[in-house]
């Protein structure tokens, strides 16, 4: 049993990870005795299961994953939403209206095409298109606010270890922020210009989500950030 | 038109550009350099010029290519009008689809395409300038754009071409010696998993030229996957550390 990389080390695809008797979990495959990582990103091993933070990849939806959606279509019982995957969702009329019969002609007036949606993901195997459901709290169209696009592979840091990085940035600005697991995030503040504050602080997190300590410098940024914002407002 | 040389090697052994009979030419990658394309590279080896962009895995159109099981690959390699000696008519050839088709074929073990069942992934090669031996380069560009896409791949693929030129047994050669010379053979490699994905040859070799041939594009392809994960390293450094000073000036104002 040997490990030819260390943990955190940054490791590109077709890389010898290790030899023997490892797991290979995420993004790692097992050929023989080796172990080779699939994609770009950062090593990590938990007891003997091997896997790969990717630095980049696209969204795959999975059951219960909140999303944020673009009404693409609407047909006569549900509607089609673009949620930023290779997988176009299905939104049944049945999941936003409940049991009653699904009203014909009438799903053009509860969402437009173009419309933005806060959704969840009801049913995902990669054999047939993911399901939505918008029958939760919460959940349904969209009406004010920003929605900015980051890369999927981010949202872990974006929500930080039990969601340390986003209550914070929430308690911090006083905004209201809804990601998605899809790589998009929802901004609503009261006024547009705190919104850019908090897109600023969203885009720095993006980039270095693979620093170290980013929690603190991201706490710095946001408390200078939102003082200078206190100072503007009062001159 | 260029005139065919009186001599392809010289007394000192030395080829038309200079090299040793086992030198590649000078090679330079770079990843990411598209904007718009999910994952991009460049590649500059010697006078190629080729620039590679992936888009994907994404919605299959139309909806007869869907492949239940497993993603699709299309692949399309163009040279430009402007790429070669004489200008190119900017029409599909025959020679572009069969290296279309042989370079899609090269790259489609690598990928492991059934992590995205229903899709699809395409991946554009333009060749802005050609000099012998594009088909290898654009593979070697076209698997670090499908690493740079975060795309599941077993391994990066490499490709290197060898082949005899006046009597002797060369790697990587350029289109004076491709022309002129007496056999080009590109070999494409996943060094990691030692699989050939691709073998052509045109013009002939005896049985012991084409082994040492094919020992030698092997090598080829094995320093070019050092070169490959250099640059896919480059470009992780580049995202950490490019935005730092834009960060301390936002912090000055």
């Amino acid at each position: 049993m040997t490990l030819y990389v260390e943990k955190r080390q940054v490791v590109t695809p077709g890389e010898l990870l290790a030899q023997g008797d490892y797991y290979p979990d995420l993004n790692t495959f097992r050929e023989g005795e080796n172990i080779y990582s699939t994609m770009m990103g950062i090593f990590d091993h938990r007891g003997n299961r091997l896997s790969v933070v990717p630095l980049k990849h696209c969204y795959i939806p999975f059951v219960d994953d909140p999303v944020i959606g673009r009404i693409v279509d609407v047909g006569m019982s549900g509607w089609a939403v673009d949620i930023n995957s290779p997988y176009p969702a299905l939104l049944p009329a049945t999941e936003v209206m409940g049991r009653q019969h699904p009203p014909r002609r009438e799903t053009g007036k509860i969402f437009e095409v173009g419309d933005l949606i806060k959704a969840k993901v009801v049913a995902a195997d990669r054999t047939r298109d993911p399901l939505l459901t918008t029958r939760d709290r919460g959940l349904g169209k969209i009406t004010r606010g920003r929605v900015i696009r980051i890369s999927p592979s981010k949202i872990p840091r974006l929500i930080g270890k039990e969601g340390s990085m986003i209550n914070m940035l929430k308690k911090e600005s006083s905004c209201s922020l809804n990601v998605g697991q899809n790589g998009i995030v929802l901004v609503t503040c009261e006024n547009p210009e705190k919104e850019e504050l908090v897109i600023d602080v969203i885009r720095m997190i993006e980039r270095e989500a693979h620093t170290q300590g980013l929690t603190d410098r991201v706490l710095e940024l946001v408390k200078s950030k939102f003082k200078g914002e206190r100072v503007a407002e009062s001159t | 038109m260029q005139k065919a040389p009186e001599r392809l090697i010289d007394d000192n052994g030395l080829r038309l550009d200079g090299r040793r009979p086992e030198d590649l030419r000078p090679t330079e990658l770079q990843v990411g350099v598209l904007e718009n394309a999910d994952g991009s590279a460049y590649i500059e080896q010697g006078k190629n010029k080729i620039i590679v962009g992936v888009y994907g895995p994404r919605e299959i159109h139309p909806k007869h290519m869907v492949i239940p099981d497993r993603a699709a690959i299309r692949c399309r390699y163009r040279m430009a009008p402007f790429s070669t000696e004489e200008r190119k008519n900017p029409a599909p050839s025959r020679r572009e689809i069969e290296i279309s088709k042989v370079i899609r074929e090269s790259l489609e073990p690598a990928v492991m395409s059934e992590y995205y069942p229903r899709t699809v992934i395409d991946i554009f090669i333009e060749a802005l300038q050609c000099d012998g031996g594009t088909r290898c380069a654009g593979i070697v560009a076209a698997s670090l754009a499908l690493a740079d896409a975060g795309i599941s791949m077993r391994e990066l693929v490499s490709a290197c071409s060898a082949g005899k030129v006046a009597g002797q047994i060369v790697t990587d050669l350029f289109d004076l010696e491709d022309k002129y010379g007496e056999a080009d053979m590109p070999v494409a490699l996943m060094p990691n998993l030692n699989k050939v994905t691709l073998i052509q040859m045109d013009g002939k070799l005896s049985r012991e030229e084409f082994e040492k041939a094919f020992e030698m594009a092997l090598e080829g392809c094995r320093k070019l996957r050092g070169l490959q994960t250099e640059a896919l390293k480059r470009r992780y450094q580049q995202a950490t550390t490019a935005e730092q000073p834009q960060q301390d000036s936002e912090e000055v104002k």
